[in-house]
């Protein structure tokens, strides 16, 4: 498997490391964007910490838990994929990539199962039958949680497009590149690390 | 990297991910909070490192990396620095 080395490059090494460091700070801006909404959420907890608490305690563990072990699972597969591809493995990276696509799938049917009960039970700001927050401080964790894992979602549905693409292209012996493997794969684990913080911020505060 | 380091890796985050969980039913009341962060931090450090690999590359990389992280350091002190000042 061969890279093709271009301007204004003037060896593989440092195109490599170029491509890679391209990458790298992609990601850290979006690491900031959820760095902002988690520091928001914790300077809420400062600030109403029984309001906080006691909206943690709301959240469905069980489904926020199952979830996270979802996302782990599937940057463990996407990680195996990224691997393969080095090693010009492409069928197990396109199986790899293919079932980490469905993780992710997964992950956000139990993941808009729980906006649903929270529609019901009224602590979706804004909306649903009724309005069932006892104090500001109450919606504003609510408002949080919508727009972290909302956001959240919305990234874990470009990477599910990112890592389905990919296999797609794998199957249609149309490959993409080793280092675009690693990006989608890297853009995967980034999704996944958003969540190990957000889960115990969330549903945690107990 | 070996196949086996990988599933070593993601044993260690899930026996984390119960470790979160269950100090969530702990009586340790404000350590929690703490714990909960720590052991999120080792989680994503586990990411970073071996899924990531950022163990496998150069320092110009990792640096980068961790700007992002120091930047929310300080933007995180600057957050509690403001909550402790205010009567």
């Amino acid at each position: 498997m061969t890279v093709v080395r271009h301007e204004p490059f003037a060896d593989i090494a440092r195109q490599r490391e170029a491509d890679r460091l391209g990458m790298v700070v992609f990601l850290a801006s979006e690491a900031m964007l959820f760095g902002a909404l988690i520091l928001g959420l914790l300077a809420l907890r400062m600030f109403e910490p029984v309001a906080f608490a006691k909206m943690s305690e709301r959240m469905i563990l069980v489904a926020g838990a199952a979830n996270t072990a979802i996302l782990l699972t599937s940057s463990l597969l996407v990680a195996i994929g990224a691997e393969a591809m080095s090693a010009g493995r492409e069928r197990l990276t396109r199986t790899m990539f293919a079932l980490a696509a469905l993780l992710g799938i997964a992950f956000l049917v139990i993941k808009f199962t729980e906006y649903r009960i929270e529609y019901l039970e009224g602590i979706m700001p804004g909306a649903g039958p009724k309005q069932d927050f006892a104090s500001p401080g109450e919606r504003m964790f609510m408002d949080g949680y919508f727009v972290a894992t909302g956001l959240h979602a919305f990234h874990v549905i470009v990477g599910i497009g990112l890592l389905a693409g990919s296999s797609w292209r794998l199957y249609r012996r149309d490959p993409p590149s080793v280092v675009g493997i690693e990006n989608v794969g890297l853009y995967w684990h980034l999704v996944d690390v958003v969540w190990v913080f957000l889960f115990p911020i969330l549903y945690l505060s107990r | 990297m070996a196949l086996r380091s990988l599933i070593w890796v993601w044993v260690a985050l899930l026996l984390l991910l119960a470790a979160t969980v269950g100090a969530s039913f702990l009586p340790i009341g404000q350590w929690r909070q703490l714990i909960n962060l720590m052991i999120a931090f080792a989680k994503a450090a586990l990411i970073l490192w071996f899924f990531m690999k950022l163990r496998d590359e150069k320092m110009l990389v990792r640096l980068m990396a961790a700007m992002a992280g120091v930047l929310l350091l300080i933007m995180a002190i600057m957050l509690t620095a403001d909550y402790h000042f205010r009567s």
